[in-house]
């Protein structure tokens, strides 16, 4: 319920800026945004079907997939020790990050110490959980995204709207009019190559200059100390190989075990993502520069980043969240995200995914609403190649928001600020539901009532009010099926 | 009809023609929005099952499935109701629910809310004795109709956890195609969900509009005047639009509307 006189009005705090449901009208009213999404997502939900025309070989696929992530989750420390290891002997330097600050502290002074001044960024979801571009500027560096869709927006001065295609909310023509404003001798122009070879100009110069290269890691490979990066510009190849100096940073989820498990994970991944087979490019790091090699960077580092990832590693239901490996089918699926766009989430991760992985990562106080967002239709749960069961999930949220303050106080709170959702009057709606529909008279008598006079509370009643504002008043009928039963003679029992 | 082995983590198992003999003696769950607000279709459902010569037994003792409580994030509230329906409903016959939305909660949902309970092997064998009502009296009565209507035209909204949860994907549809005069016509965003939600609808008010604005537009552009759907929280929600922006679209219940075309009552 939103914030103005809801029944879960809870605990919210205002500094989290509105809600989900207040947000979302912004997004709603925006014809062209919406044409934007709609036509994105449909194109990529038919790509994405018709990669898996085969029913029991999707299945099968799925099931690899899921028990892959699953199993190096169940021995996730000690993979990440043998990653570190093994890293370490290709001669990768590792740090570990508890939180975002600690992550960007450490990008920053590594940096500092090379000297470097300009970075060129390969596109990394955990760089923006991290804010680290801002970081760098605030210290004098200047980090220039590579990716396209990141190059986008960040002339924009905007964030992803979609974890994969970052500037989805955006078409043709916007985009025609960012580059005539922000890119000096170019004219407007509506021609797609044009645009593209203006970006690739720009870029080109930066990737050849740039001090460092930044990027994320699709799956860390454990028993060979590998980082697997996939991508489809080339972007990501020339940010790790052409400056001197390159730095990826990742969460701890993203590990693997052996290299053969990447095998079922990339036939999912780009399927899933954005119906290609594979992505054009699959770059497998190793390390850097080897005495005699003529080209790579001569130093290679990974941050590994928790923030909050391992206290979802405690619980052994929602680690499950762990699982996934940031296709985004989950979002290109969700007729909510469809409508609203990544935006409105106001969190680095939009979507299904987003639902449970923001409150988690950052509470229940901040993003309780999430969860909520949805209609726990399954469209999420029916494609995700890891089989995260996000309705599921959700739900077990939406149980952890409203958790009595008892509970929360003597046990350990799972999800940070537990509770934080739970209003007195919603509690009591429940305990008062429970009580009729748990004892048969008493729901009979309630049901009598409301059949005999249910149909006079009035349109502008609290909560009938939300729904008679696009739809008709539900109509109580004269009599109960309940009645009905009887009447028609249907029995009450098993005949003995 | 024998309780479930299986353990709580084997997501439970969908509908598919099944092996065993036809029951005679069936228990009917009517829903507690069918209940107050849709009568004659969970009648409509058990004179089905009448006209296929099955007994049906409506226990007075039944409320809800406990959906509304479990999706609010209030389990222990869900769990009681839904022990009272474990209650209500004794024995092992079969139960019939003439909602793929209430089958789901009380199929796969009932045995994971149970975990931890010493009611849980009640509650899994329970689970394992819903049957959506469509997709039972195609695979498991075999029902055969004969259509005594008018020629119409008609489209289908697929409740998501009919589809996704039950596994009902042609069911329906194949009752439909054995009405000689009806013309069924499928709208273009079939499988998409129609904003309802239960609170979602209230609490989540301006997504919901635009979801079952969409909807709607699209059940029209089909150029069918009647949407027929076998769970009656999309249909209060999807005919309560067309209701207020005054479009004509009939939206029924198919169990109303099959009872109707084949038994005339």
């Amino acid at each position: 319920m939103h914030a103005k006189g809801g029944v879960a009005d809870g605990g919210h705090h205002p500094e989290h800026g509105p809600r989900f449901a207040e947000r979302a009208p912004d997004a709603l009213n925006n014809p062209q945004l919406r044409r934007n999404f709609r036509r994105a997502m449909d194109g990529l939900m038919a790509k994405r079907a018709a990669q898996f025309p085969d029913p029991a070989y999707w299945a099968e696929l799925r099931e690899r997939g899921a028990a892959v992530k699953a199993r190096a989750l169940s021995k996730l420390p000690e993979l990440l020790e043998r990653l570190e290891s093994n890293l370490t002997a290709n001669g990768v330097q590792v740090h570990w990050a508890e939180t975002t600050d600690e992550a960007n502290a450490i990008v920053l002074d590594i940096l500092q110490r090379a000297g470097a001044r300009t970075v060129i960024k390969g596109k990394s979801m955990v760089s923006e959980e991290m804010h680290l571009n801002a970081h760098l500027e605030r210290h004098g560096i200047e980090a220039v995204e590579s990716d396209l869709g990141e190059y986008i927006i960040q002339l924009a001065g905007e964030t992803p709207s979609h974890i994969v295609m970052p500037c989805i909310h955006k078409n043709k023509d916007e985009i025609s009019d960012l580059f005539a404003e922000k890119i000096p001798g170019l004219g407007r122009t509506g021609d797609v190559d044009e645009l593209t070879a203006a970006a690739r100009r720009v870029l080109r110069d930066r990737f050849a200059s740039a001090d460092a290269g930044i990027s994320g890691v699709n799956f860390a490979v454990a028993e060979t100390g590998t980082l697997v990066l996939i991508e489809n510009e080339g972007n990501g190849r020339l940010s790790t190989t052409l400056p001197p100096l390159h730095i990826a940073v990742t969460g701890i989820e993203k590990v693997v075990e052996t290299l053969d498990d990447v095998v079922p994970l990339l036939a999912l991944l780009p399927r899933s993502a954005t119906g290609q087979p594979i992505t054009t490019y699959v770059n497998m790091i190793s390390g850097p520069r080897k005495p005699g090699e003529k080209d790579g960077p001569t130093a290679v580092h990974l941050v590994l980043l928790d923030a909050g990832r391992s206290r979802v590693y405690q619980d052994v239901e929602l680690a499950d969240t762990l699982r996934c490996i940031r296709c985004a089918a989950c979002m290109n699926h969700c007729p909510v995200y469809t409508r609203v766009g990544g935006h409105t989430y106001n969190a680095i991760y939009p979507g299904p995914i987003g639902k449970i992985l923001t409150p988690q990562l950052q509470g229940l106080d901040a993003a309780g609403d999430q969860p909520h967002a949805s209609t726990l239709c399954n469209a999420c749960a029916e494609v995700c190649p890891v089989k995260i069961p996000i309705p599921d999930l959700l739900v077990r949220l939406r149980r952890e928001a409203v958790r009595p303050t008892e509970e929360t106080a003597t046990h350990l709170p799972v999800v940070k600020d537990g509770g934080a959702e739970r209003s007195r009057m919603e509690s009591l709606v429940w305990a008062g539901w429970r009580l009729v529909y748990t004892r048969p008279l008493l729901y009979r008598m309630v049901t009598r009532a409301l059949a005999w006079g249910g149909n006079w509370v009035p349109a502008s009643a609290p909560l009938m009010r939300d729904w008679t504002r696009a739809r008709a008043k539900p109509r109580f009928k004269p009599r109960t099926l309940h009645d009905l039963a009887r009447e028609r003679g249907y029995l009450n029992e098993v005949p003995k | 009809m024998t309780a479930a082995t299986s353990s709580p983590a084997t997501p439970a198992p969908k509908s598919a023609p099944k092996p065993d003999p036809k029951p005679d003696r069936v228990y009917f769950f009517g829903t507690c929005l069918v209940d107050m607000l849709y009568p004659e279709a969970g009648l409509a459902g058990m004179d089905l099952l009448r006209h296929a010569g099955v007994t049906v037994i409506f226990p007075e003792g039944q409320s809800c499935c406990g959906q509304p409580a479990r999706n609010s994030g209030y389990l222990e509230e869900a769990k009681a109701v839904a022990r009272a329906q474990l209650d209500a409903f004794p024995g092992d016959l079969p139960i019939v629910v003439p909602s793929g939305s209430c089958a789901g909660m009380m199929k796969t949902h009932y045995p994971h809310l149970f975990e931890g309970d010493p009611d849980q092997p009640r509650a899994i064998a329970f689970a394992a004795r819903i049957h959506e009502l469509t997709a039972f009296l195609v695979n498991v009565l075999g029902v055969t109709l004969q259509d005594k209507g008018e020629p119409m035209t008609v489209t289908w909204h697929p409740s998501c956890h009919s589809l996704r949860e039950m596994g009902v994907t042609d069911e329906p549809k194949a009752l439909l195609r054995q009405l000689a005069n009806v013309t069924l016509v499928e709208n273009s965003r079939e499988r998409e969900c129609c904003g309802f939600g239960g609170t979602f609808a209230v609490r989540q008010a301006a997504v919901s509009t635009a979801m079952v604005a969409d909807k709607l537009a699209s059940v029209r552009d089909t150029g069918a005047g009647t949407l027929l759907s076998g769970d009656c929280g999309c249909l209060m929600n999807i005919g309560g639009h067309a209701e207020k922006v005054g479009d004509g679209t009939r939206c029924r219940h198919i169990a109303e509307f099959l009872m109707e075309r084949c038994h005339a009552r």
